[in-house]
């Protein structure tokens, strides 16, 4: 059992996850620069990810516990990426 | 317990919350536990491709050897299956059992869909040359990678249908077991969002 909550509206998520999908597929193909490219390919992807979570898995409406929960792999891959970053760095620079 | 979480208990069949960091389901919070060890297996397969692929240079362009508009169908599809099984629980929420079996049955449908593209796919891409080994590790991280969420799907069409099977137990009084099969279907949605992003289109 859940928060007592108004049920969200499913169907305007739904097309909102529609078109965020389509403008990513826009994306991949509007020859942006590819900084520009991938920045909005992530920033789509999170928010599609952050709807999926917060709508339909009922994250916005759960106790905090829960969202804790949810918050801490991504905060950990992160750490990963940042941890790993310098490595992957140097064999580009270094050339292996 | 209290007398008021006693007669909660017994009008709701879910322990209530004893505390503000107490999930009032036991079982959603395994769930949610287990998911959150999922993310880091998916997590750790998506950051290693990505540490793979900015140490290469000479990586492929994806969108070059992938089918991104099939793909995005898949993806379009997958999100369709997640709104049926959401609509499935809100049936059951309003004792609709009949609805529920219907969005159900959906989803498994649009699950099981997915996994036949997918071996579409795959099967194109392997009659094409495509293996574990070629093109440097483009051709392990893509197969490891939609080959660990496909078996995701599998077995989340295989749960989908055990819950279809119970789908006379659950009323507007008891759906938990409802939610938290929708709360796996959707990760596996979300993780699929991820993988057409950064392995498909970036």
């Amino acid at each position: 059992m859940d928060l007592a909550h108004d049920e969200p509206n499913y169907m305007l998520i739904f097309y909102w996850l529609a078109a965020l999908t389509a403008l990513e597929v826009g994306v991949t193909y509007a020859g942006l620069p590819k900084v520009l490219m991938i920045a909005l390919l992530v920033g789509l992807a999170v928010a599609k990810a952050a709807m999926v979570a917060m709508y339909f898995m009922h994250l916005k409406f759960e106790r905090t516990t829960l969202g804790l929960i949810a918050l801490t792999p991504p905060l950990l891959l992160v750490m990963f990426v940042c941890i790993t970053y310098p490595d992957t760095a140097w064999r580009l620079l270094a050339g292996h | 317990m209290s007398q008021a979480a006693a007669a909660a208990e017994h009008v709701l069949g879910v322990e209530p919350a004893e505390s503000p960091l107490t999930p009032e389901s036991w079982g959603k919070l395994g769930m949610w536990v287990f998911l959150a060890g999922d993310a880091m297996s998916f997590g750790g397969l998506i950051c290693g491709y990505a540490a793979l692929r900015l140490g290469n240079p000479s990586w492929p362009v994806p969108s070059t050897i992938l089918g991104v508009p099939f793909t995005a169908v898949m993806t379009f599809l997958l999100i369709c299956s997640s709104v049926t099984m959401v609509k499935g629980l809100e049936s059951i929420k309003h004792g609709n059992r009949a609805g529920l079996r219907k969005f159900l049955l959906m989803t498994a449908i649009g699950g099981s869909c997915f996994l036949g593209m997918q071996a579409y796919e795959w099967t194109h891409l392997i009659a094409s040359g495509m293996t574990l080994t070629s093109k440097g590790l483009f051709g392990a991280t893509f197969f490891v990678l939609t080959g660990f969420h496909g078996c995701h799907v599998f077995s989340g069409v295989v749960y989908l249908c055990s819950i279809l099977g119970n789908a006379s137990y659950y009323s507007a009084d008891n759906h938990n077991s409802v939610e938290i099969a929708g709360l796996y279907w959707h990760f596996v949605d979300l993780v699929w969002i991820l993988i057409f992003t950064f392995v498909y289109l970036i």
